[in-house]
């Protein structure tokens, strides 16, 4: 009897030792559950999610804070992927996603007031005070931030529409189950 | 003789290149419009150099290669420009894309050509004129000539030119060699000097033997060293790794091209176009096409880039009972609207009829045949592929080798089942691109937004910094703003404010308003700059195909 | 606009592969009818009817239309190769219940066409076998060996309605078949040589009349091999793990274990290689993968006839090999042009 419980504890300090061992070996530094939900996030910086930005967002999931499907520009594909990740339920969007858009500033009616700049969380857009702006539309990430700041209105969300480049094949009508 | 090697798969279905391989390649004729596109190969999309209203002559360089990828556009005849925008082309899409449209004149009156003296030229000079003549490769994929002629540091030790021309009904190639395999021949010749090749060797399916005969009459009479060899006819025998394995034995690896295993590729009717820009100085306006199927004269003509094919199919003798038309072959083309122009990469163009061409049958599920394993010439698992495919799961798709599919469709035609197979791997492709474009792009995002959090943190820091020592500085000196001043901000920024919104809502004078015509011209060749950047801004990626 | 790929009219058609597989078949048929007599014939019709019925059913209740489904001939090849495994002139219901189980569990509730994972005719064998084991034994006697040979009205009311001609004894028109004979032999202590040499059924390699109905199936197989409907390595494989493990055996103890050569001449064997193991469906789709299936399942089946309680192997062996089709695929996929070779 004192054997069994003596060769158990033995047992039990050798895997505790290694286990603490290993712990400290592999330790990873930061919390890599951050940066792989903040690597599936679109990374459009919109606060859509009430956070101030991708990444606090991400940071708040992993801390089971916040819920996964709070983040309109990553589609339903988002939510899916992310619930793969946490091994939780897909959930329905909590908003309605928009199509993808980029800011477009009317340079006709711009003051130059420089608070679409302060405004945008990606630096995308061109000015300085007194000097027309412009959005830089291939870094633009469609959060609309720059939209309410602006005093004069004169900024507006363009869907892109699709042409050539953009043109994607369609995904393969597969007509099994329609009536012949 | 040379021993040839067997590539893996492949198919041979009923040719049809009897009915327009017979007679001879038809002169070309001037269309009152042409519709010149940009975008022909593949790459950047040429930059427009013309203006609404200009003379241009016929062979005048009107869109000019932009970036290293890219190669120029060239007026087919003489004319008005008289539109560059958006037009129907021949894409699988149907979207439209940006042309130059041409009013011809009828004079067809040529700009002034220079032939090139290609033999005491640098190579790298040469290679630029290519690329200035608008060379692009003819057998489909249209990839800048100019890029494959450079060997940059890859020597290439043998150069093949392709005259497979495996699809079912074409015959341009066929006829290209029969009448006017010398300047096939010329042009080979001089890819050889550029490239350095030892060996030069002109593949073509045995099922041309007229084109085989004039071929090697041809190298006789030139006196050239080059191997005019009978490939048997199988397809995509034409496809740039097929051809290669067959006449040299070399497996191109996956992921490359024949380019990095020393061979290069080109058609025959690249050969010719070069042949034409650098002994004559002709920029590559025309091509020859195939109209065939159901038309009354099935026939190659020699065709101006920019002819909407309906009006080429209308020559060739329109009939009762046209359900469509296909740019390509049976295999590999798609479906294009009449008023799509004739672009670098028009082979053919397929007239459908339903007695041709009847409606596909009904799909059935994939009972795992594996005829379509057994045909593939990457030797995959198509059946595997559709799966992964259908099932969206595209990461397992590319682990089973997606992007080692050409897409020649031999899987689709043998499938007893009737799935259209090929139509799931460029679903599935694309798919692939717009999410890695889309992951790429939120890298970008992610990066600027941290910089940009770091930069904002550094400011504060640098300003209390400075308001730190500042405050020392001055701590005697009597505070810096007054009460009148800050009201003074004030209302120069109410003031701003009020304007602002008078602007808007149209009553005030615009910033834009009362501006000299230099200004207004500035600002007009600044919106046109921009307009022209948008368009740009738009790349494209296509696989490369040979065939 | 939507473009597609290729628009060549298709050369082939699932219905196409169908047909070609049921006229692969008719060599059998025939040789099955000249040894055997009518039985099989009505067996045939009937499973047929059922499993265009069942198939009917099926569709209409998942939703499916029925014309491309019961023309694409699916059906009918699995009728046809449940009904020629088993006895030919088993009663009725019968069939009845091997093709519900067959079309109606084994094929639709697993998807339909192309999704099931095991052969739909061997999964209605084996539920026969396990279920009726006294009925699947009642073989057809040879007609040369038959006290009686059954006429086809004859057969007729023997299958529908259970009655036997008049005066005739049930032996004299069933029989044991050779395998029966020798697993009923040497359950009581007889060695091979006795078992031989006490029954009529054993002809020159297998069995007197069935031999023929394997050479046969053999001919039929070899022409489907030729229009490339089943690949070489199916077959080929599944009678050189017949032939190395009864071999093996045979080598081992020749009292006790039966000759490979009378093993690969049951038409089981034979059906079993050209027409079950061959089903691309349940098989694997890889060239190795083949060879292993095909290999596996020859192995199995002489396993199951030597030391199993069930006379024949051949529908057990299929269903437990198909049971490892994912893997063996995952495990062969065949080398990608231009990738590096192993």
């Amino acid at each position: 009897m004192l054997t069994a419980i003596l060769v158990m504890a033995g047992i039990a300090i050798v895997l505790g030792a290694v286990l603490g061992y290993a712990a400290l070996r592999y330790k990873v530094e930061g919390d890599p559950l951050v940066e792989k939900i903040d690597a599936i996030l679109p990374q459009t910086q919109c606060g859509q999610c009430g956070y101030p930005g991708c990444k606090p967002y991400a940071t708040a999931i992993a801390k089971g804070e916040a819920d996964i499907n709070k983040c309109p520009p990553g589609g339903e594909e988002g939510v899916k992927k992310l619930a793969e990740l946490l091994g939780v339920e897909v959930k329905p969007l909590d908003a309605e996603p928009k199509p993808k858009a980029v800011a477009f500033i009317d340079e006709n009616l711009c003051i130059g007031c420089t608070l679409c700049i302060q405004a945008c969380p990606v630096d995308a857009i061109l000015g300085a005070a007194k000097q027309m702006h412009t959005i830089i539309a291939s870094e633009c990430t469609g959060c609309e931030l720059c939209v309410a700041p602006c005093p004069v209105d004169c900024i507006s969300m363009v869907v892109l529409k699709e042409d050539l480049p953009h043109w994607k094949w369609k995904y393969p009508v597969f007509r099994i189950k329609q009536a012949a | 003789m040379r021993t040839l090697h067997r590539f893996p798969g492949g198919i041979h279905p009923e040719e049809h290149k009897a009915e327009s391989s017979a007679r001879p390649i038809h002169a070309p004729f001037i269309p009152n419009r042409l519709f010149i596109p940009m975008r022909q190969h593949i790459g950047q999309p040429a930059k427009p150099i013309v203006k609404v209203g200009d003379k241009v002559l016929k062979g005048q360089m009107i869109g000019q290669a932009d970036g290293y990828v890219s190669t120029a556009v060239h007026a087919s005849s003489s004319g008005v420009v008289t539109g560059i925008g958006l037009h129907a082309v021949a894409h699988p899409s149907g979207l439209p894309d940006l042309c130059i449209t041409i009013d011809t004149d009828g004079h067809d009156t040529w700009t002034e050509l220079q032939p090139l003296d290609w033999q005491s030229l640098d190579p790298a000079a040469v290679r630029g004129y290519v690329r200035d003549l608008g060379i692009a490769g003819l057998g489909g994929a249209v990839f800048p000539s100019s890029i494959k002629l450079d060997p940059k540091n890859q020597p290439i030790h043998t150069l093949i030119l392709n005259g497979g021309e495996c699809e079912p009904w074409i015959t341009c190639d066929d006829r290209l060699m029969r009448e006017r395999a010398e300047e096939v021949l010329q042009g080979a010749r001089i890819m050889q000097h550029l490239l350095g090749a030892q060996t030069v060797i002109a593949g073509i399916e045995d099922n041309k033997p007229e084109a085989i005969a004039a071929m090697q009459a041809a190298a006789e009479k030139l006196g050239l060293q080059i191997e005019i060899a009978a490939m048997p006819t199988r397809y995509p025998g034409g496809g740039g790794k097929q051809i290669t394995q067959t006449l040299t034995g070399l497996e191109t690896p996956s992921g490359k091209l024949s380019t990095d295993i020393g061979v290069q590729v080109f058609n025959v009717g690249t050969a010719y176009a070069l042949a034409r820009a650098i002994l004559h100085g002709e920029p590559l306006i025309s091509r020859i096409v195939t109209v065939t199927g159901h038309v009354l004269g099935p026939q190659n003509y020699e065709t101006l880039i920019g002819t909407p094919m309906g009006e080429l199919v209308m020559h060739a003798g329109e009939r009762e009972g046209t359900t469509g038309l296909i740019m390509g072959g049976p295999m590999m083309g798609f479906d294009v609207q009449p008023e799509a122009p004739v672009v670098k990469a028009t082979n053919c163009v397929l007239v459908k009829s339903a007695e041709l061409f009847p409606p596909k049958p009904r799909e059935l599920p994939c009972i795992r045949c594996t005829e379509c394993a057994r045909v593939c010439p990457a030797q995959l698992q198509p059946q595997e592929l559709y799966w992964f495919a259908r099932a969206k799961n595209f990461g397992k798709a590319q682990e089973y080798n997606l992007f080692d599919c050409i897409e020649c469709g031999c899987c689709s035609y043998v499938c007893p089942s009737h799935i259209p197979l090929v139509d799931y791997y460029r679903f599935a492709k694309s798919e692939i691109w717009a999410r890695e474009k889309e992951k790429h792009a939120a890298d970008i995002a992610r990066e600027r937004h941290e910089f940009r959090l770091f930069r904002l943190e550094r400011e504060k820091k640098e300003k209390a910094e400075r308001l730190a020592a500042k405050a020392q500085t001055k701590k005697a000196e009597a505070p810096t703003l007054t009460t009148d001043e800050q009201d003074a901000k004030k209302k120069l920024i109410a003031e701003a404010l009020a304007r602002a919104q008078a602007k808007k809502a149209g009553v005030a004078p615009k910033n834009t308003d009362n501006l000299t015509p230099e200004q207004c011209a500035e600002i007009a060749e600044i919106e046109a700059r921009r307009a022209r950047i948008r368009e740009m801004a738009k790349k494209t990626i296509e696989p490369e195909k040979h065939l | 606009m939507t473009a597609s790929t290729h628009t060549l009219p298709p050369n082939t058609s699932v219905t196409r592969v169908m047909t070609l597989v049921l006229a692969c078949l008719m060599p059998g048929v025939l040789v099955y009818v000249w040894q055997f007599g009518w039985g099989i014939v009505i067996n045939l019709v009937w499973a047929s009817l059922l499993a265009l019925g069942i198939e009917a059913l099926a569709l209409r209740l998942r939703g499916y239309p029925l014309k491309p489904f019961l023309t694409d001939g699916s059906a009918v090849v699995t009728a046809w190769l449940l009904a020629l495994s088993i006895p030919p002139l088993a009663p009725w219901w019968m069939t009845l219940v091997g093709m519900i189980f067959a079309i109606g569990v084994a094929k639709h509730l697993y998807g339909g066409l192309g999704q099931n994972i095991f052969n739909p005719a061997m999964i209605g064998f084996a539920v026969l076998i396990i279920s009726f084991p006294v009925q699947m034994t009642q073989w057809s006697a040879p007609l040369s060996l038959a006290g009686h040979a059954p006429n086809f009205t004859e057969s007729l009311s023997l299958i529908f309605a259970d009655t036997l001609p008049d005066g005739v004894n049930l032996d004299a028109i069933i029989s044991a078949t050779p395998l029966d004979t020798v697993r009923t032999g040497l359950m009581q202590q007889h060695t091979l040589d006795e078992i031989h040499g006490a029954s009529r059924i054993f002809g020159q390699i297998g069995g007197v009349g069935s031999e023929w109905v394997a050479a046969a199936y053999l001919v039929g197989g070899i022409a489907l091999w030729a229009f490339r409907i089943v690949p070489w390595q199916v077959p080929v494989a599944f009678l050189a793990g017949i032939w190395l493990t009864a071999g093996f055996l045979h080598w081992f103890d020749t009292g006790r274990y039966a000759a490979p050569w009378f093993q690969i001449a049951m038409p089981s064997s034979m059906l079993g290689a050209f027409f079950i193991a061959t089903d691309p469906v349940s098989g694997s789709t890889t060239p190795k993968g083949r060879l292993i299936f095909g290999l596996g399942a020859g192995f199995l089946t002489v396993i199951i006839r030597a030391f199993g309680g069930y006379p024949d192997g051949v529908a057990f062996s299929i269903l437990l090999m198909n049971l490892c089709v994912p893997l063996i695929d995952a495990w062969t996929q065949p080398r990608v042009f231009g990738t590096a070779k192993d």
